[in-house]
C-alpha cells in the first residue's frame, strides 16, 4: 500500500548547484536572525524528508553565527494532508519536536519546493495541535509559484518561474548523492522524488 | 497491505516493518497534550464484539477515537451461537450503517475470514481475536513491544509457553515473529501442543528450563481454568511446577530477556506474582504499546483512498 | 402403462443395443427391435446403467420439511439416475418405530420418482443407550433391512455386538456411522497439519478408524454382517480390506465427496464444505479411490445431507455439517473413477446399483439389465461436461460443494419401473 517513487532515473536541467544552495541557506539563515532580531526563541521545524536537512543546515549556520544552538526538529504533515484520500495509505515521516517545545517561541518551518502551499497549510494544523507558537514563519530553498492557497513563503532561497508540467527536484547529500536543483521538462513522466506540493 | 487483516500471515515483511514503524511514530503522540490526529475524520470504525474482551475493545476504541474516526461499539455477546441474531443479520446491519472498518471479535474460529469472504459487508475486516485461531494485532504489539526492548527481532530467540493448543496469540505471534526473523520455541506439554505444529516455522520444547536461559524473551500464555479440568494435564500444581515462570527459573534468564504476557494473567499459574510485577515484565507497557499499533493498523487500512472494486 | 424402446444405447459401456421396456421389465434387448407401439427413446452415444440405488440418503421428512421431503428428495434422486433410495433414519421424530418407517415408505410411494426404503434406527432416538424395535420395522410395510444411527455413532460395545446379533434374525444389517465420541468432541474439520493451523478443532482418522476396527472385530466374533458408512480414510480402507481377507462379512461406502475434495477446502472457513467425517487429505481420496476400485470398498453411496441456506450462511462452528450428493454422484464417480481409468461401467453398475442392492436386500432394483429384470434403467451421456448450477438442483437446498465446478456427464432418462422420471435431462 505505501509504494515510494521510484528513484528519479533522468537527470534534468541543474538550476542550482552545491554552491548555490549553500549561498541561499547562508543568506536564509541571516535573514531569520535579522527579521526574529537574533535566535533567542526561534525553532525550525524541517517537513520531511528533505526539509529536515535543509533545517539542520540553517541550524548550524544559525549556531557559527549566534554561538549558540537552536532547537531543531521534524514535523510530518501525513496526517494532515487533504489529499490523504486520493492515494493508497502513506507510511508516516518522522515527527521530532525540540524539548522545549514551541509554546511562545518563534517556529520556522523549513521545506525543500513550495508549490500549491497545501503541505504548508497541513504543517500549519499539525503544528496547531502541538502548541501555540507565538509566530510561524516560513523558509523554503525553492518557490516555484503556482500557490492554490493564501499562503507565501518569508525567507526564499530562490524564485524558480516553472511551468505546471515542469517538475521541481531538490536533492541533498546525505540524503541523496549530491546537493542540487533540477528540473525535469516535458514528456519527463516519472514521478520525481522528493518533491514538494 | 492487504484490505483485510484475519491473520499474521497476511502480513509481509515490509507490511509488518511498516506497521511497527507507524506505530513507532504515533506512539509519541502519547506525550502530546493533543492526542487526536484527523487521518480517519469521517470513517466509522465498528467494534463488533461477539466475546467479552474489554481491554481490546477499548484498546481499538481508543486507537480509532485518537485518529478521530466514529466509534461504534457492538456487543453481540452470545446472540451467533446460541441462534439469537446471525453473524450475517448483524453484518448486514453494520453495513447499512456505512461502516469503513469492522474490527471483530468472535468465538468461532474463522468468523472475522467469513465476514470478509462472504459479500456481506464492503469494509475492511479487522481480526481481533476469533475462537483459537489468530489475534493478528496482539502479535503486533508484542512485536512493538519486542522491537522497542531489543531493536531488531532478526536472530532473537524468543519462547512462548504454555497452552498453544488453544492460544490464537500464539499462532499470530508465531508467524508473524517468523515473518520479522525471530526464532520461536513453543514451549507446552504435548497435550497444549496443536496437530501439525511440525509444520509450523517454530521450534518445540518440551522442556521449560532448558529453553529459557537462551531465550531473549519469554512470553507466558494463560491458562484457562476450563482447561484445568480438560484432562491436558494432570493438576494445576504439576502444570505451574513444569511450565509456569517462578522466580527460580527467571533467575535463570539472561539480564537483558524480557518477560511478556498477554494478559489476563492467573497469577500463581503460569505466572508468579514476583516475575509478574518484575522489572523485567512489560505486560503493563504492552497495554500502552496496544493503542499505538492499533492506531497504525487502522490508519494502514483506512486512512488511504477507498480499496476501488473487489477484494485485495 | 405405455411402452419405451430405448435405441443404441452402450449397456454398461458396451455395444450399442436397443432396450424394449413393456409392463415394467425389460422386455427384449438386441438390434434392430420392433418399435411398433412404443415410444422410442434415440439413445445414440449415451451409456445405459441400471438404476443407481442410494444406500445413504437424507430425504429429512417428517421434521425438517424447511431441508428436504421425500418429494423433493426423490426428484433429485430421479436427476441423478437413482431409482432406489434409503432414506437415514435421523428425522425428527427418528425412525425409530413402524410408525414412522411406514410414514416415510408411504411417502416414497406416493411420490413416484423412486422407491424409497427407510433405515430404521439401531437405538431409540439415536441415543446410542437402548435397541430400538428392530424387529417391528423389520415387519412393517416398509420392510426395512438397514438399520442405522447415522449421524451419530453405536459407539457403545456392548450395544453394537447385540445389534449386530440381533439383526440376523431378519437378515437385517447394521450400517455404522464409525466416530469414537470422546475423540470427536467438538470436531470441525480433519485433524491434521490445517486444523491447527486454522484454529478449528481437529477430527482425527483414528476416531473413525478404532471404531472400524472394533465393529470388525464384533462382527467377526458374533458372525454378522457389518456395513460401514461413508470410509473416508487411507487407514479405514486398510482395515476394511485386512477384515475381507480374514473373511470377516463386512461391507463399505465411500461418498462421492471423499473420493473429490480435500481437507484444503476448509482453509475458505466456507461451511458449504463441512461434512461429517471431514474432508480428508489427498492422500486418503487416493485411497478411497483405490479401494473402491479393487473392491475394498463395495458401493458409493451419497450421503446427500440438505441444510436450508441459513444453516450454511454463517460462521464454520455455527453451520451444519453436510453436503448435497444425489445429482452429482455420477458425474464425480465418471471424473474420479471412470475417466480416470480405475473402474469401467460394469464397476459403476456394481458399486452403485447391484452391490447396494444386494447390501439393502432389495430385491427389485439392482438387476443386470436383462429380459425379465425390472425396467429401472438410467441413460446417462459420459460426453458432456457442465458447471454445477446450485439453482438448477431439484432439491429444496442449495449447499452442494461443487457450485460453480465443471464436471463431466449429464442424465439424460431414468426409469422407474419402465415408467420414465426424467426424460431429455428434466424431470417428468
Amino acid at each position: 500500500m505505501c509504494a515510494q517513487p521510484a528513484p528519479e532515473a533522468t537527470p534534468g536541467r541543474v538550476v542550482l548547484d552545491a554552491r548555490d544552495i549553500a549561498r541561499a541557506l547562508t543568506r536564509i539563515s541571516h535573514e531569520i536572525l535579522e527579521r526574529n532580531k537574533g535566535a533567542g526563541d526561534l525553532v525550525l521545524l524541517g517537513i520531511p524528508s528533505r526539509g529536515v536537512p535543509l533545517a539542520e543546515r540553517i541550524a548550524e549556520r544559525i549556531t557559527s553565527v549566534e554561538g549558540y544552538d537552536v532547537p531543531t526538529g521534524s514535523l510530518d504533515v501525513t496526517m494532515y494532508r487533504d489529499d490523504l484520500r486520493l492515494k493508497p495509505a502513506r507510511a508516516l515521516l518522522h515527527t521530532e519536536i525540540p524539548e522545549s517545545g514551541i509554546d511562545g517561541r518563534t517556529v520556522v518551518l523549513v521545506d525543500d519546493v513550495l508549490f500549491s502551499g497545501r503541505t504548508i497549510r497541513a504543517a500549519l494544523d499539525a503544528l496547531n495541535d502541538i502548541g501555540r507558537p507565538r509566530a510561524v514563519r516560513l523558509a523554503v530553498l525553492v518557490d516555484r509559484g503556482h500557490r492554490e492557497l493564501p499562503i507565501r513563503a518569508d525567507f526564499v532561497g530562490k524564485n524558480l518561474p516553472t511551468s505546471l508540467v515542469e517538475r521541481v527536484r531538490v536533492t541533498l547529500a546525505g540524503v541523496d548523492e549530491v546537493d542540487a536543483v533540477t528540473i525535469h521538462g516535458e514528456g519527463d513522466t516519472s514521478e520525481p522524488t522528493g518533491e514538494a506540493s | 497491505m492487504k484490505r483485510h487483516l484475519l491473520s499474521a500471515a497476511d502480513l509481509s515483511r515490509d507490511d509488518a516493518e511498516l506497521v511497527l514503524s507507524t506505530a513507532a511514530e504515533l506512539r509519541s503522540l502519547a506525550d502530546r497534550p493533543i492526542k487526536k490526529l484527523p487521518a480517519l475524520r469521517g470513517r466509522t470504525v465498528v467494534n463488533l464484539f461477539f466475546e467479552d474482551s474489554t481491554r481490546t475493545r477499548i484498546s481499538f476504541e481508543a486507537a480509532a477515537k485518537r485518529l478521530s474516526a466514529d466509534v461504534i461499539n457492538f456487543s453481540a455477546k452470545g446472540s451467533s451461537l446460541s441462534k439469537g441474531e446471525s453473524l450475517k443479520d448483524t453484518a448486514l446491519t453494520l453495513e447499512a450503517m456505512g461502516a469503513d472498518a469492522v474490527v471483530v471479535r468472535h468465538g468461532a474460529s474463522g468468523a472475522p475470514h467469513r465476514l470478509a469472504h462472504s459479500g456481506w459487508v464492503r469494509s475492511s475486516v479487522v481480526n481481533a481475536g476469533d475462537g483459537t485461531h489468530e489475534h493478528p494485532t496482539q502479535a503486533l504489539l508484542d512485536a512493538f513491544t519486542m522491537t522497542r526492548h531489543l531493536g531488531s527481532l532478526d536472530g532473537r530467540r524468543v519462547a512462548i509457553v504454555g497452552d498453544v493448543l488453544h492460544s490464537r496469540v500464539a499462532r499470530s505471534n508465531a508467524l508473524l515473529l517468523a515473518t520479522l526473523g525471530a526464532e520461536v520455541t513453543l514451549v507446552a506439554p504435548p497435550t497444549l501442543l496443536p496437530v501439525g505444529v511440525d509444520s509450523w516455522p517454530v521450534e518445540t520444547s518440551y522442556d521449560l528450563d532448558a529453553v529459557i536461559p537462551k531465550a531473549d524473551v519469554v512470553m507466558m500464555l494463560r491458562v484457562q481454568r476450563e482447561r484445568m479440568n480438560g484432562g491436558f494435564f494432570p493438576t494445576p500444581r504439576e502444570y505451574s511446577r513444569r511450565y509456569g515462570l517462578d522466580g527460580r527459573r527467571m533467575a535463570t534468564l539472561q539480564d537483558h530477556t524480557i518477560v511478556m504476557h498477554p494478559g489476563p494473567m492467573v497469577r500463581g499459574m503460569e505466572i508468579s506474582a514476583d516475575v509478574a510485577d518484575s522489572d523485567r515484565s512489560v505486560i503493563v507497557e504492552q497495554v500502552t504499546n496496544g493503542v499505538a499499533v492499533r492506531m497504525a493498523v487502522l490508519y494502514l487500512l483506512l486512512g488511504g483512498a477507498q480499496p476501488v472494486g473487489g477484494d485485495e | 402403462m405405455s411402452t419405451y424402446l430405448i435405441r443404441n444405447a452402450s449397456v454398461l459401456g458396451g455395444d450399442p443395443v436397443d432396450l424394449l421396456l413393456r409392463d415394467g421389465v425389460v422386455a427384449e434387448v438386441g438390434s434392430g427391435l420392433d418399435a411398433e407401439g412404443a415410444e422410442v427413446v434415440d439413445a445414440t452415444g449415451l451409456v445405459a446403467l441400471p438404476g443407481l440405488v442410494d444406500l445413504h440418503t437424507h430425504l429429512r421428512e417428517p421434521g425438517r420439511e424447511d431441508a428436504e421431503t421425500v418429494e423433493s428428495g426423490t426428484r433429485a434422486a430421479a436427476m441423478g439416475g437413482f431409482t432406489a433410495v434409503h432414506a437415514m433414519a435421523n428425522t425428527e421424530p427418528v425412525a425409530d418405530t413402524a410408525g414412522v418407517v411406514e410414514q416415510v415408505w408411504r411417502l416414497g410411494r406416493e411420490a413416484g420418482f423412486c422407491d424409497v426404503y427407510p433405515v430404521g434406527a439401531v437405538t431409540v432416538g439415536l441415543q446410542g443407550e437402548r435397541l430400538a424395535e428392530l424387529g417391528a420395522m423389520a415387519d412393517s410395510a416398509a420392510r426395512v433391512r438397514v438399520f442405522s444411527d447415522d449421524g451419530k455413532c453405536v459407539s457403545d460395545a456392548v450395544l453394537m455386538r447385540r445389534a449386530l446379533e440381533y439383526v440376523k434374525a431378519f437378515d437385517g444389517v447394521v450400517a455404522q456411522h464409525a466416530q469414537e465420541p470422546r475423540l470427536t468432541e467438538g470436531a470441525q474439520m480433519n485433524e491434521g497439519e490445517l486444523s491447527g493451523k486454522l484454529g478449528l478443532t481437529g477430527w482425527p482418522a483414528v476416531a473413525e478408524e478404532a471404531v472400524i476396527a472394533r465393529d470388525c472385530l464384533l462382527a467377526e466374533h458374533v458372525g454378522s454382517r457389518l456395513h460401514v458408512c461413508h470410509v473416508s480414510t487411507a487407514g479405514s480402507v486398510q482395515i476394511v480390506r485386512e477384515a475381507k481377507a480374514r473373511g470377516v462379512d463386512v461391507t463399505a461406502e465411500a461418498c462421492p465427496h471423499h473420493l473429490i475434495l480435500t481437507d484444503e477446502l476448509a482453509a475458505t472457513y466456507d461451511p458449504i464444505y463441512k461434512v461429517n467425517p471431514p474432508l480428508r487429505t489427498r492422500a486418503d481420496v487416493e485411497a478411497l479411490r483405490a479401494g473402491l476400485a479393487d473392491g475394498t470398498i463395495d458401493i458409493v453411496a451419497t450421503d446427500h445431507a440438505p441444510h436450508p441456506h441459513e444453516d450454511k450462511d454463517c460462521e464454520w462452528a455455527a453451520a451444519a455439517f453436510g453436503m448435497l450428493g444425489l445429482e452429482t454422484a455420477l458425474s464425480i464417480v465418471q471424473e474420479t473413477m471412470v475417466d480416470a481409468g480405475l473402474l469401467d461401467w460394469a464397476g459403476v453398475a456394481e458399486r452403485m446399483s447391484y452391490a447396494p442392492a444386494r447390501i439393502g436386500r432389495v430385491a427389485d432394483h439392482g438387476q443386470p439389465l436383462e429380459p425379465g429384470s425390472p425396467a429401472n434403467v438410467v441413460l446417462y451421456d459420459p460426453s458432456v461436461r457442465r458447471p454445477v448450477d446450485p439453482a438448477g438442483s431439484a432439491s429444496l437446498s442449495r449447499n452442494t460443494p461443487y457450485r460453480g465446478m465443471e464436471l463431466p456427464g449429464r442424465v439424460v432418462a431414468t426409469f422407474l419401473r419402465g415408467r420414465p422420471t426424467v426424460l431429455d435431462g428434466a424431470l417428468v
